[in-house]
C-alpha cells in the first residue's frame, strides 16, 4: 500500500501561480483594450458595458444578496447624476473623484431612506416602495429647474468636462481608463463586502429572514445597510451613465425602462454572483450587435431599426421568462462557474 | 453572569391563539438553570407555538417570559438572540445558499463588531474577526464531525447532516439557553444516540440550559432532567421523567387510549 503515498509523477501546477498569470493577463488586456478596439468600441460597446456592470452590481447586492426586490435602480442612478452635475456646478473646488463619492453617499442616503418600507414589507409589495422612487425622482428633478440649473432643455451635463485629479479624461481613452478604474475599485470593495459579515447577514435575510432574526443576525440594520451600499455604488454609476458615456442627461436617461434594464441584467447575468452582473450587462450590450450581425449575414440585408428594436425585445421578453423559469442564477451558472446544485436563488422570499 | 439564583427560565400564564383558535392556554412551568427540560405531547400541543414565543417570533395574548430574573411581556428575536437564547427550528431554517461554515459564522453575527467600511477595505479589525470567526466556527463544526462538509453549500446535504448544521449554528454564539425543535427527527438510531450524547455533553460542559421538543420518548426519558407534557395547549404533567413515564394522563393523551389499557 505504501506506493500510493508517492507523489504522482508529475508536480501539478501550482494553481496559485496559474490564477495570478491568469489575472496578470486579464489586466494586461483591461489596460491596453483602447488600443486595440476602435473609438466605435470603445465609446459605444465597452464604456456602456462597463457601466451597466456597476449598475447591475449594485442592484445584485441589494436583490441578488440580500432578496430585496427593487425597481428603483434607475431612480438611485438619477440621483447619483444629478449630485454630481449639482457639486461640479456649486462646489467647483471638489475634485471629480471626491464629487463621485458624494454623489454616491447622496444615493446611498436616498436608498436608505426608501430602504425603511422593506422593514415591514418584502417581495413583491416591495416593488411598490422602490417603484415610488422611480415617479417620485423622475418628478423631482424635472419639476424644480434648480436640478439642472435652469437650462433650456432641462438636461445635465458638466461643463468643465472630466477631469481625474488634474488629467484631462475627455478623450475616448480618458473615458475608459476612468470607469474601468472606478469599476474595478468597487467591484473590489464589494466583493470584500459579500465575503465577509455584511455579506453572511444580507444572505441570511435572503434565504431565511425569520431564522436569521433569531439567530441574531440584526436584520434591520443589513436591510438599510444593503439598500444603502446598492444606492451607493448606483449612483456611481449614474454619474458614469451621463458624463462618462452620455456626456449630458436627462431624467429619461434613467427613466423606469432603465430599472428594468439594470433588473434583466442581473437576471439573466445571475442572481447573487459578482460576475453574473457583468455577464448580464455584456449580453444585454452585444445582443443588438449580434442580431445586426445576424441580419445582414443571414437573412442577407439590412434590417429596419425598429423592427430590429422591437425583435430585441422579444427576445429579451422570452429570456427573462425562460431565466426566471428554470435558471435563476442565470448564466453565471451556465458558463460552469457556478457552486453546486440545490442552491436556488428565488427573486421573491417567501 | 447574572446575579439572581432563580430558575434559568420562566413562562408564567401564557396564551396564545391564532384568530380565535387557542393554541396555547395559560401554561406556566420552570426550567431550572443546566438543566435539559423536554416538551412533548401530541402535534398541535403548542410546543412549537411556545418555543416561537420564548424566541419573540410569536407575541403572547396574555402571560410573561421570566429570562434570567428579567421580566419580558414579549421577545424580540434579536433581544432573544442578545440575551443568549440560541434556536434549531424544526423543518431546517438553514441558509440554503451559503456554505456549512457560512451558516455557523452567520451564528456570530450579533458578536461582530467591525464596520461596513473596515470590511470593504479589509482593515486589520475586520480581517482578525474574521479569522477568529472561521476558527469558532470550525471548532464547533469539529464537535459535529462537520468538518469535511465545511466549504459545501449546505442545501445539498442530506437532511440529517442538516440538522446537525442547525445545532451547531444555535450554539457557536454560546447561548447560556437552548431551544430545540426536534433535533433527532428524521435521524437513524446511531445519529440519534450521537445528537443525544452532544447534547448531553453542551448541558454538562458548557453549563447550558436546554428546552427541547422530541418524539423519541426512549430518548426523553434517558436524556432529560425534566418533562413537561402538553396536549391541546394545556399542561398536563411537569417533572422528573419517572414520574412521568407512569402518569395516566400522560399515557391517554400522548400514547393513546389502547396504549393506556394495554399499560393498565
Amino acid at each position: 500500500m505504501s506506493e500510493i503515498n508517492l507523489p504522482a509523477a508529475a508536480e501539478p501546477v501550482d494553481p496559485v501561480g496559474l490564477k495570478a498569470v491568469g489575472i496578470a493577463a486579464a489586466i494586461a488586456v483591461l489596460l491596453a483594450a483602447p488600443f486595440l478596439a476602435s473609438e466605435y468600441w470603445i465609446n459605444a460597446i465597452i464604456v456602456p458595458f462597463l457601466i451597466l456592470s456597476l449598475a447591475g452590481l449594485g442592484l445584485n447586492l441589494l436583490t441578488g444578496y440580500a432578496g430585496q426586490l427593487s425597481l428603483g435602480a434607475g431612480a438611485f442612478m438619477m440621483v447619483g447624476a444629478y449630485a454630481t452635475f449639482s457639486l461640479q456646478l456649486r462646489v467647483p473646488d471638489l475634485p471629480l473623484p471626491l464629487a463621485l463619492v458624494v454623489a454616491g453617499l447622496i444615493a446611498g442616503a436616498v436608498g436608505l431612506l426608501f430602504g425603511i418600507p422593506s422593514t415591514r414589507i418584502k417581495g413583491f409589495y416591495l416593488i411598490v416602495s422602490t417603484l415610488a422612487a422611480q415617479f417620485f425622482f423622475e418628478w423631482l428633478f424635472l419639476k424644480f429647474p434648480w436640478f439642472y440649473n435652469g437650462n433650456s432643455s432641462a438636461t445635465i451635463a458638466l461643463s468643465r468636462g472630466l477631469s481625474f485629479f488634474g488629467l484631462e479624461a475627455n478623450t475616448p481613452h480618458g473615458r475608459y481608463y476612468l470607469t474601468l478604474g472606478i469599476v474595478a475599485l468597487l467591484t473590489l470593495l464589494s466583493f470584500n463586502l459579500i465575503r465577509g459579515q455584511t455579506g453572511r447577514n444580507w444572505m441570511a435575510i435572503r434565504d431565511m429572514d425569520t431564522a436569521a432574526a433569531v439567530i441574531g443576525v440584526p436584520v434591520f440594520r443589513a436591510k438599510l445597510q444593503a439598500f444603502a451600499v446598492s444606492s451607493f455604488i448606483l449612483g456611481i454609476a449614474g454619474a458614469l451613465w451621463a458624463f462618462a458615456y452620455l456626456g449630458s442627461a436627462s431624467v429619461q436617461s434613467f427613466g423606469l425602462t432603465r430599472s428594468y434594464q439594470i433588473l434583466f441584467i442581473i437576471i439573466i447575468g445571475g442572481l447573487g454572483t459578482i460576475r453574473g452582473a457583468y455577464f448580464g450587462a455584456a449580453f444585454v450590450s452585444l445582443l443588438p450587435l449580434a442580431l445586426d450581425w445576424l441580419f445582414q449575414h443571414v437573412f442577407g440585408g439590412h434590417v429596419d431599426a425598429g423592427l430590429l428594436q422591437n425583435i430585441q425585445k422579444a427576445i429579451f421578453g422570452l429570456l427573462i421568462i425562460w431565466f426566471l423559469i428554470k435558471e435563476p442564477e442565470g448564466l453565471a451558472r451556465l458558463l460552469g462557474l457556478q457552486r453546486a446544485q440545490g442552491a436556488r436563488r428565488r427573486l421573491f422570499p417567501s | 453572569m447574572t446575579t439572581s439564583a432563580g430558575p434559568a427560565l420562566e413562562v408564567r400564564n401564557v396564551s396564545l391563539s391564532f384568530k380565535g383558535v387557542k393554541a396555547i392556554s395559560d401554561l406556566s412551568f420552570q426550567v431550572e438553570r443546566r438543566e435539559i427540560c423536554a416538551l412533548i405531547g401530541p402535534n398541535g400541543a403548542g410546543k412549537s407555538s411556545l418555543l416561537n414565543i420564548l424566541n419573540g417570533v410569536y407575541i403572547p395574548d396574555s402571560g410573561e417570559i421570566v429570562f434570567e430574573g428579567e421580566h419580558f411581556r414579549r421577545m424580540q428575536p434579536l433581544e432573544a438572540a442578545r440575551r443568549g437564547i440560541g434556536r434549531g427550528f424544526q423543518n431546517n431554517a438553514l441558509f440554503s445558499g451559503m456554505s456549512v461554515l457560512d451558516n455557523v459564522i452567520a451564528g456570530l453575527s450579533r458578536k461582530s463588531r467591525v464596520t461596513l467600511v473596515e470590511e470593504a477595505f479589509r482593515l486589520p479589525r475586520a480581517l482578525s474577526q474574521e479569522k477568529a470567526f472561521r476558527a469558532r466556527a470550525l471548532d464547533v463544526l469539529k464537535l459535529f464531525d462537520l468538518e469535511k462538509h465545511a466549504e459545501t453549500v449546505v442545501g445539498t446535504l442530506p437532511y440529517g447532516v442538516q440538522k446537525k448544521v442547525e445545532i451547531a449554528r444555535a450554539i457557536v454564539a454560546r447561548p447560556r439557553l437552548l431551544l430545540l425543535d426536534e433535533p433527532l427527527a428524521g435521524m437513524n438510531a446511531a445519529e440519534k444516540q450521537e445528537i443525544a450524547a452532544v447534547i448531553a455533553r453542551l448541558n454538562r460542559e458548557l453549563d447550558l440550559t436546554v428546552v427541547l421538543i422530541e418524539h423519541d420518548i426512549g430518548i426523553v426519558l434517558k436524556l432529560a432532567h425534566h418533562v413537561v407534557v402538553l396536549d391541546y395547549g394545556r399542561k398536563l404533567a411537569d417533572g422528573p421523567p419517572e414520574t412521568i413515564r407512569d402518569n395516566p394522563d400522560v399515557i391517554a393523551a400522548y400514547l393513546g387510549a389502547q396504549h393506556a389499557e394495554a399499560v393498565a
